[in-house]
C-alpha cells in the first residue's frame, strides 16, 4: 500500500499526465485463462468509480489462436471501442511485432520478457515483465502456472497505473465467489508482481488512474445474461435452443438462473422447461408448439440459425403464434465471422419468412435494455399474437459492460387476449380463433387443454378462415392477410419508442440502432467540437413508430449509421418513407469490430464538406 | 366390441363425438382406415376428446388429423417437423394424450432427424407413420421407404435401398416400436390402444397403401402384397386393467403379457414362433429377416414400458404450465435486487 502511494505521486509529476482516459489492450493466446485476469482489471477500475468498457476480440477457436482484450477507461463515460491502443500488454509471441504497431506515440508496452523479440519503437515507454521468474518465485503448482502468468501482468500494470491492490483483491474475491482459496492464491501472485514492479520499474509513462466516487446504480454484466434474466422475470416457460456463437450463453444463463428463481416454493419443482434441440429447425418448432399451447416460449440463436428457422417463423406469423426469438448477431453472409459483431440481420429478421411476412423486431442498445426487452417481448408477443424478434449482437451479448442496474418490471405480466373455459362461458359474441371481434386486428385465442365445447380449433399454415377452417377462397385469403397487417399497424405505437439525444439548433440528424449507441454518442460530442451539431435518434423497434418519420422530416440531412455493408436500416427507411429519400444518407460499413466514434466523425465530416 | 351408433362409452360419449370432418383423401386410401381406427380406439378407451391433442407434418397423412376428433385441438405444422412442434406443445399440459400423424415422406426424409431425436427423448405420445412408399400430394414420386427396384409411372425404377422406419426407431432407442397394416384394422386398433397407454414415444409404422400411385399387387406397400405377405408376430389384445377379464378365447394357447405403466396389460398370443417384444436383439433380428425375405412383419416389435421419459428429468410442477397464474411466473423484486448486488 505504501509503495502505491509513492507511485501515485510519481504520476502527478509527468508533464502531460493522462488520467482516467486511455485504452489498454492485452494480447494473449486463446484458452490461456486471460479472461479472469482481464475481467479482474476491469472490475477493479469499475470499483474505483471509473467508467470502463471491455471488448474481447477473440478467434473461432478453443485454444492457441491470438486473442485481444481491450479495456477502455473513460472519465466522461464513453464506452465505445477505440481503434488505437495507449497501453499494450504483450503476452503473445505470435502477434508480438504486429500488435505493438497499434500503440500510439507516447504509449506504453508491457511485455513478458521471455519473449525474445526486439521492440523497435523509440516513441513508447517499455516495461519488461519477468513473468516466468515471478511465477517460479510464487511457487505456483505446475498445472496452474500458465493461468497464473496472467496475474503477473495484473500486478505490474496495477502498480504502474496506480490501480489499488485492494480493488484487485476485491474483484478477485467476486470473481471466485465460492472459491476463496483460489482468489487468494491468484492475489498472492498479483501482490508479488506489484511489489516487484514497485522495486524494479521506474514510472516513465504518462498514464494513471485516480479513484472517483463510486458508480452508484451501475452493475457489470453482459447482454446475454441480461436477456436471460429478462426472460425469467418475463415469465418464460419454455426455451428450445441450439448452441451457436454468440448466442449460446443466453440459453446457458437461463439454465443457470432459472432453476433457483423459478421453482415452486413448496415442491421445488420447476414451472419451466429448457430443451437443447437437435438443430434450429427443431428449436423453433418446439417454441412454436409451446407458444401455441399457451406457455411463454422462446428460442435464441444467431444468423445461421435464423436462416434455418425461417419456415416456422413464416408459419408462426400466419398462424398467429406468440413467441420470443433472440438473434444475437454475428457477421454473415454464410459462416462468416462467427466471433465478430455486426448488424447484418436486420433485413433478414424484419422480413423473415416467405410470402408476405413481416416480423416485429425490437433492438436493445444496452445491457439494461437486454433485460427490459427480455421480459417485455413476451407481453408484446402475446398481445399481438405473433413472434417478437429481439435483435442483439455479439458486442452487446458477450462483452462485459458497465450498465445501469436491472429495474424490476414496471407492469404486471400481460397474457393478451386468451380465453379459458369461464371466459368462453361469459362471451356473448360469436368466437372464432381468427375472428376480429374488437376491430384492432387482434383476435382472441384459446389453447390446448381448454375443455370448453367451443374452445378447440385446428391450427394450420395453410389458408384458413376466421374459424380456422381450411380455405382456398381468394377473398378469405386477402381478408386474413390484411387483418394481420392491421395488427402490425396497431403495434407501431406500442413497441419501444425511439430515444433521442438532441443538441440545440441541430440541422443534422443521426439515426442508429443497437450497440453502436456508445460510438454515436461519443461522435456527437466530437462533431460538436468540430462545429457540426447533430440530433440523434435511436430506433428501438420495427415496424417504425410515427416518431421516426417526424424526426427525419425535422432535419435537413439525416445520416443512418449501422454496422453492415448494405445500409439495411437505411433501406427499410427508404421503403417506408420514399418521399424522404433525399434527406437520408447511409453511413454503413462492416469489418467485424464494434463501431468507433472516430469512424463516424471522419466519414460524416467528409460528407458534410462536400 | 360390436357397438352400435347410439351406444355410449364409459364417459357417456358416442362415436360421433370422436368424429372429424369428411376426409378429402382418395376413396380407399389406407389413411382413412387408420383415422377410423384412431377414432374407435379413443372411443373405446373413453378418452375425452378435449384431453387429446393432434399434430401432423405435411403430406396426405398429415392432412388426416382433420378427419377425426374435431373436439380436440390440432396443429398441422411443417414438413418433417411435427416432432419438435409436438414436443414444445406437450409441455404446456403434460396430462394431455398426444397423437402425431406423419407419413414416410414426412418422417423418413426431411423429418428423420426430428423423428430420431423425439424417440431418443421418449416424449409420451403416439407417433403414427402412415407409410405408403410414395409421395401422394405431389403426385407419385419415390419416398425413402420405397423398395429398391420399385417402378412408378413417371419415375422409372428406384435404384436405392429403402429406409426401414421401425429399424430406425429401434436403433434410435425407441421404447415402443410396432408395425401394422391398414388392411388389418383390428390389429391397428389394438396397437393404438397399447400405444395410448405407453408412457413414452410409441412408434407405429403402419403400411397404408396409396391407391392412386403405389398399389400394384407386386409392390411392398400395396393392399394385395400386404394381405398375402402379412406375418403377424402374435395376436394382440389390449386389456384396460389387470383386473379385467381377459377374453376366454384369448387365453387359449400360449400368451405373453406386458404390463404397462398405467396398469393396463397387453396380451400377446403366440402364433407361429416364439417372440418376446422385450428383447431388443430379437426385434433387430426379425426386422432384418423381414427385410431380406420381404415379409410384412406386423405386431408389437419392441417395448420397454419403464424407459424414463423427458418429463422424468425435467421435474415439472403438477399443474399444467399453461394454467399457472401470471404472478407465479415472475420472481420477487428482492431476488432481482440480489442479482444486481452480485453483479457489482
Amino acid at each position: 500500500m505504501e509503495k502505491e502511494n509513492e507511485t501515485d505521486q510519481d504520476h502527478a509529476h509527468h508533464p502531460d499526465t493522462v488520467t482516467n482516459d486511455f485504452c489498454i489492450t492485452i494480447c494473449t493466446v486463446n484458452g490461456s485463462g486471460s479472461a479472469t485476469a482481464n475481467t479482474t482489471l476491469m472490475r477493479a477500475l469499475f470499483h474505483m468509480g471509473i467508467p470502463v468498457s471491455g471488448k474481447n476480440i477473440f478467434p473461432s477457436n478453443i485454444k492457441g489462436l491470438p486473442t485481444w482484450f481491450s479495456i477502455r477507461v473513460s472519465e466522461v463515460g464513453y464506452l465505445a471501442r477505440v481503434a488505437h491502443d495507449d497501453i499494450i500488454v504483450q503476452m503473445n509471441p505470435t502477434t508480438f511485432k504486429e500488435d505493438i504497431n497499434y500503440d500510439v506515440p507516447g504509449g506504453v508496452i508491457f511485455y513478458a520478457d521471455h519473449i525474445d523479440i526486439p521492440i523497435e519503437r523509440e516513441d513508447v515507454v517499455v516495461y519488461p515483465m519477468p513473468v516466468k521468474d515471478l511465477i517460479k518465485e510464487a511457487d505456483v503448482s505446475r498445472d496452474l502456472r500458465d493461468y497464473m502468468e496472467n496475474m503477473v501482468y495484473v500486478g505490474i500494470v496495477s502498480n504502474i497505473l496506480g490501480i489499488g491492490l485492494d480493488f484487485i483483491h476485491d474483484a478477485l474475491k467476486r470473481q471466485f465467489r465460492k472459491k476463496r482459496s483460489v482468489a487468494e492464491s491468484n492475489f498472492a501472485v498479483v501482490e508479488l508482481a506489484a511489489n516487484w514492479a514497485g522495486k524494479n520499474l521506474e514510472k516513465k509513462d504518462r498514464y494513471q488512474v485516480a479513484a472517483r466516487d463510486p458508480l452508484e446504480g451501475y452493475i457489470m454484466a453482459d447482454g446475454n445474461t441480461a436477456g436471460a434474466l429478462g426472460a425469467i422475470y418475463g415469465g418464460f416457460q419454455f426455451c428450445g435452443w441450439y448452441p451457436i456463437t454468440p448466442a449460446s450463453s443466453l440459453a446457458e444463463s437461463l439454465s443457470q438462473f432459472a432453476p433457483e428463481l423459478r421453482k415452486d416454493p413448496e415442491t421445488g419443482k420447476k414451472n419451466f422447461a429448457i430443451v437443447q434441440a437437435e438443430d434450429e429447425l427443431a428449436s423453433i418448432g418446439m417454441a412454436v408448439g409451446a407458444g401455441w399451447a399457451g406457455i411463454r416460449a422462446m428460442s435464441s440463436t444467431s444468423g445461421p440459425g435464423i436462416s434455418l428457422m425461417t419456415e416456422y417463423m413464416s408459419l408462426a406469423y400466419y398462424a398467429e403464434i406468440p413467441l420470443v426469438l433472440w438473434d444475437v448477431q454475428r457477421v454473415g453472409p454464410s459462416t462468416g465471422l462467427p466471433t465478430r459483431t455486426g448488424q447484418g440481420d436486420l433485413n433478414l429478421t424484419y422480413f423473415l419468412g416467405h410470402g408476405d411476412t413481416q416480423q416485429i423486431v425490437i433492438i436493445p442498445s444496452t445491457v439494461t435494455e437486454c433485460f427490459e426487452f427480455g421480459w417485455k417481448a413476451f407481453d408484446l408477443a402475446e398481445e399481438f399474437q405473433t413472434p417478437v424478434i429481439i435483435l442483439s449482437d455479439l458486442d452487446l451479448g458477450m462483452n462485459l459492460w458497465m450498465s445501469k442496474a436491472f429495474e424490476y418490471p414496471d407492469q404486471p405480466i400481460d397474457r393478451g387476449k386468451i380465453l379459458w373455459e369461464e371466459d368462453l362461458d361469459k362471451l356473448e359474441k360469436e368466437w372464432g380463433r381468427y375472428l376480429d371481434i374488437d376491430g384492432d386486428g387482434i383476435p382472441y385465442r384459446t389453447v390446448m387443454g381448454n375443455e370448453h365445447e367451443k374452445a378447440a380449433y385446428f391450427t394450420r399454415g395453410t389458408g384458413h378462415d376466421e374459424f380456422g377452417n381450411y380455405s382456398e377462397d381468394p377473398e378469405v385469403w386477402q381478408r386474413m392477410l390484411d387483418r394481420i397487417q392491421m395488427k402490425f399497424d396497431t403495434a407501431r405505437e406500442k413497441l419501444p419508442a425511439p430515444v433521442y439525444r438532441s443538441l440545440d439548433d441541430a440541422k443534422i440528424g443521426l439515426i442508429g440502432m443497437g450497440s453502436t449507441d456508445p460510438a454515436i454518442i461519443e461522435a456527437q460530442d466530437k462533431l460538436e467540437r468540430l462545429g457540426i451539431k447533430t440530433d440523434y435518434m435511436r430506433i428501438r423497434a420495427l415496424p417504425f413508430s410515427k416518431q421516426v418519420q417526424e424526426f427525419i422530416q425535422a432535419h435537413e440531412r439525416n445520416y443512418v449509421l449501422e454496422l453492415n455493408r448494405d445500409g439495411q436500416l437505411h433501406e427499410i427507411l427508404l421503403i417506408d418513407f420514399p418521399e424522404l429519400a433525399k434527406c437520408m444518407t447511409s453511413l454503413a460499413y462492416i469489418d467485424g469490430l464494434p463501431m468507433t466514434a472516430d469512424w463516424i466523425v471522419e466519414t460524416l465530416s467528409a460528407k458534410e464538406q462536400k | 366390441m360390436a357397438d352400435k351408433r347410439d351406444d355410449t362409452n364409459a364417459i357417456g360419449l358416442t362415436r360421433a363425438d370422436y368424429r372429424g370432418k369428411r376426409s378429402t383423401l382418395c376413396p380407399g386410401c389406407g389413411h382413412n382406415t387408420i383415422s377410423a381406427q384412431i377414432l374407435r380406439a379413443c372411443y373405446e378407451l373413453s378418452i375425452p376428446p378435449e384431453r387429446i391433442a393432434k399434430f401432423s407434418g405435411i403430406g396426405c397423412s398429415s392432412k388426416s388429423p382433420t378427419y377425426f376428433l374435431s373436439r380436440s385441438f390440432g396443429f398441422n405444422g411443417l414438413h418433417g417437423r411435427m416432432p419438435s412442434l409436438t414436443l414444445g406443445a406437450a409441455f404446456a399440459d403434460t396430462s394431455m394424450k398426444v397423437i402425431g400423424v406423419s407419413g414416410d415422406g414426412d418422417t423418413a426424409s426431411i423429418g428423420l432427424g426430428q423423428f430420431k431425436h423425439l424417440v431418443r427423448r421418449n416424449l409420451p405420445m403416439v407417433y403414427i407413420i402412415e407409410n405408403n412408399g410414395v409421395y401422394g400430394l405431389t403426385k407419385g414420386q419415390f419416398s425413402a421407404t420405397a423398395e429398391k427396384g420399385l417402378e412408378l409411372k413417371y419415375q422409372g425404377k428406384n435404384p436405392f435401398l429403402p429406409i426401414d422406419i421401425a429399424k430406425e426407431a429401434l436403433i434410435g432407442n425407441a421404447s415402443f416400436v410396432a408395425r401394422s397394416f391398414a388392411g388389418d384394422p383390428k390389429q391397428v386398433r389394438e396397437l393404438l390402444k397399447a400405444a395410448f397407454s405407453h408412457n413414452g414415444t410409441a412408434v407405429l409404422d403402419i403400411i397404408s397403401p396409396c391407391v392412386s400411385f403405389n398399389n400394384r399387387e407386386d409392390t411392398l406397400h400395396s393392399y394385395q402384397w400386404g394381405r398375402q405377405h402379412e406375418a403377424p408376430l402374435h395376436d394382440i389384445a389390449y386389456v384396460p386393467t389387470r383386473r379385467a377379464i381377459i377374453l376366454e378365447e384369448f387365453k387359449e394357447g400360449e400368451t405373453k403379457e406386458v404390463t404397462m405403466h398405467d396398469g393396463s396389460v397387453i396380451v400377446l398370443k403366440k402364433l407361429n414362433q416364439e417372440y418376446d417384444p422385450r428383447d431388443k436383439w430379437q426385434a433387430m433380428k426379425i426386422l432384418e429377416e423381414a427385410e431380406q425375405n420381404k415379409w410384412l412383419v406386423t405386431g408389437l416389435i419392441y417395448i420397454d414400458p419403464n424407459q424414463p421419459t423427458i418429463y422424468d428429468y425435467l421435474d415439472l410442477v403438477e399443474e399444467p404450465l399453461n394454467r399457472i397464474p401470471s404472478d407465479e411466473l415472475r420472481p420477487s423484486p428482492e431476488t432481482l435486487e440480489a442479482i444486481n448486488q452480485a453483479m457489482l
